[in-house]
């Protein structure tokens, strides 16, 4: 995935363009690393592993992808948009996955939603959300893993690498995610009470929340650097805050709180670091606004009406595939003409 | 190249109906879980093409332009409740699988197009070849993509074909990979998929094949001669 390449609008040099990607690019790498490090703080070495795995993996398949197509293979492994992918998918996996979860992962990401579909700058589906959603309806087991906060090295991590634990071992290290926990509560119980029994280990919650602030410092910095836009963030945080309002005063006990929604799910990191890749996103201003008030009502929706617990991945691919059709209707008018001028695309 | 023979090659594989004219894509996607349930319903779509294209084919004076596709309509429904009816007597398990699949079998428009664009214009003998070619090739390609999705998502081959084929296959089942399951290939977006990737393969086969011809086709030498506007042979 490139999550820079509007310098790279005219194509007609990918050598010429690629330094000011890659530069760009590691500006998003290095954002990340206040969410990465938050996370292993809470979730230990299993999420550095994960990265690190996914990062390798997509840095061969990239290579092995364009050699297959007859591409040139430096410049693509230098603008670093596969690193970018391998972090995102990696941060996004419950942490010590094994190593074929996310080589699975990466094929669906970098083989299949990018180098098949032409490539860096012509994939319609953000790679590393297609490679979760893939994982997520073919591996539910592994794909809801998420262990309570433990320790920086866990005795069972090696196993969970490599995939050697057994199912029992596996089913005892699992925790619900506060998303889930609250959309899975006993029927008939009210918020309060729920809350009360103390439904999560401890720490989870402050786990969650210092995650979801460490995403949104990293997204601040993108946004100082002026690295990406504050259109798609601000409407997507915008309408999920709204409707999320909306839902919790029609029924608080049913529907959690919208700063629940804000800070315990991927609604930050999707928000800065998922929805804002240029390449599957929309192109004008309004129509960025659009792209990510979709996304926005999108994930609550789904979260509260549907079966998944966190959505941000089916919200983002879901927008992914509207993005033509928004483009076409928001062409920024030029200067002089009137509206419905010939020129202007209706 | 006689014109049974371009039947035969066009049915099979140059206008195959699931992999270039894309038709009756439904069913190819809903029900190509398993190589069984492939197989079951490529057997009756097979009987429906070539009992419809026949039948078309005796009719094709008799039937007014303006009511003819009403007409066809009709026939290929009475062949899709025989075959139905044969489903249910012989084969009542595949019959309960594949459920709304079979009677869906009349909307099946690889059937009614070549009902209409071929079978209503041609002899009875053509007809029920290009009925049988048809049949085959999409049947192949709905069997294919079963066998494949059911290695892709369960690891296993040949499991419960004695739904279709009695007790004689009970234990034909291939077990390739133990206590595997990929839910992705199971699910619908995996038909899609396996789907699409046999259709770049076979294209691939094509562009290959087309290569080769050109290639291998003696370039005849040619004169180059100064001051002619193209080339003398």
């Amino acid at each position: 995935m490139s999550m820079f390449h509007a310098s790279q609008v005219s194509a007609s040099s990918a050598k010429s363009t690629t330094p000011a990607t890659a530069s760009l690019m590691r500006w998003v790498v290095i954002a990340t690393l206040p969410g990465v490090l938050a996370m292993t703080y809470y979730f230990g070495l299993g999420v550095l592993s994960n990265i690190a795995l996914a990062t390798i993996m997509g840095a061969l398949l990239e290579a092995g992808m364009l050699r297959l197509r007859n591409r040139p293979i430096a410049p693509a492994l230098t603008d670093t948009s596969a690193l970018l992918t391998g972090v995102l998918l990696g941060a996004s996996l419950p942490p010590a996955s094994p190593w074929w979860l996310i080589g699975v992962g990466m094929i669906a990401a970098v083989v299949i939603a990018k180098q098949l579909y032409g490539g860096l700058g012509h994939n319609p589906f953000n790679p590393a959300m297609a490679g979760y959603a893939l994982l997520l309806v073919s591996f539910p087991t592994y794909m809801t893993l998420w262990a309570p906060p433990q320790p920086l090295i866990s005795d069972t991590l090696w196993a969970q690498i490599l995939g050697t634990l057994p199912t029992s071992q596996l089913d005892a290290l699992s925790g619900a995610t506060p998303l889930d926990a609250f959309k899975h509560k006993a029927e008939g119980l009210s918020a309060e009470q729920f809350w009360l029994s103390a439904p999560l280990p401890e720490q989870t919650l402050a786990a969650w929340y210092s995650i979801s602030l460490a995403w949104l410092a990293g997204g601040v910095l993108l946004l100082f650097k002026r690295i990406i836009s504050w259109h798609i963030p601000i409407a997507l945080l915008g309408s999920l805050v709204a409707l999320a309002t909306l839902f919790h005063l029609l029924d608080p006990n049913c529907f959690a709180s919208p700063l629940f929604h804000l800070l315990t799910g991927a609604a930050l990191f999707g928000a800065f670091f998922i929805a804002t890749d240029p390449v599957s996103a929309a192109t004008s201003q309004r129509g960025k606004l659009l792209y990510g008030m979709g996304i926005g009502v999108l994930i609550i929706v789904i979260r509260n009406l549907g079966g998944y617990p966190d959505a941000v991945a089916f919200a983002v691919l879901l927008m992914n595939l509207c993005v033509p059709l928004i483009d076409l209707y928001t062409v920024p008018r030029p200067q002089g003409h009137s509206k419905g001028a010939p020129g202007a695309l209706r | 190249m006689s014109q049974w023979q371009a039947l035969t090659r066009d049915g099979l594989w140059s206008n195959n109906p699931a992999l270039v004219q894309l038709l009756g894509l439904c069913p190819l996607l809903a029900v190509s879980t398993t190589v069984v349930n492939s197989l079951g319903l490529a057997i009756a779509t097979l009987f429906v093409m070539v009992g419809a294209s026949t039948a078309v084919s005796l009719v094709r004076h008799r039937v007014p332009n303006a009511v003819r596709l009403p007409a066809f309509v009709m026939i290929i429904a009475a062949f899709v409740t025989c075959a139905e009816l044969l489903m249910a007597a012989y084969a009542y398990p595949l019959y309960q699988l594949l459920g709304i699949f079979i009677p869906l079998i009349v909307t099946n428009c690889a059937i009614l197009g070549r009902a209409d664009a071929f079978a209503s214009r041609q002899p009875v003998g053509l007809a029920a070849l290009d009925g049988l070619m048809m049949g085959v090739g999409f049947g192949s390609v709905l069997v294919l993509l079963g066998g494949l999705r059911e290695l892709l998502g369960q690891g296993t081959l040949f499991s419960d074909m004695a739904l279709l084929l009695g007790p004689i296959a009970a234990n034909w089942q291939l077990t390739l990979v133990d206590d595997y399951q990929f839910l992705f290939f199971v699910l619908p977006p995996g038909a899609f998929f396996v789907a699409g990737m046999l259709i770049a393969l076979k294209n691939v086969i094509d562009q290959r094949r087309a290569a080769r011809a050109l290639s291998s086709a003696a370039t005849p030498r040619t004169e180059r001669r100064v001051r002619v506007t193209g080339i003398i042979k």
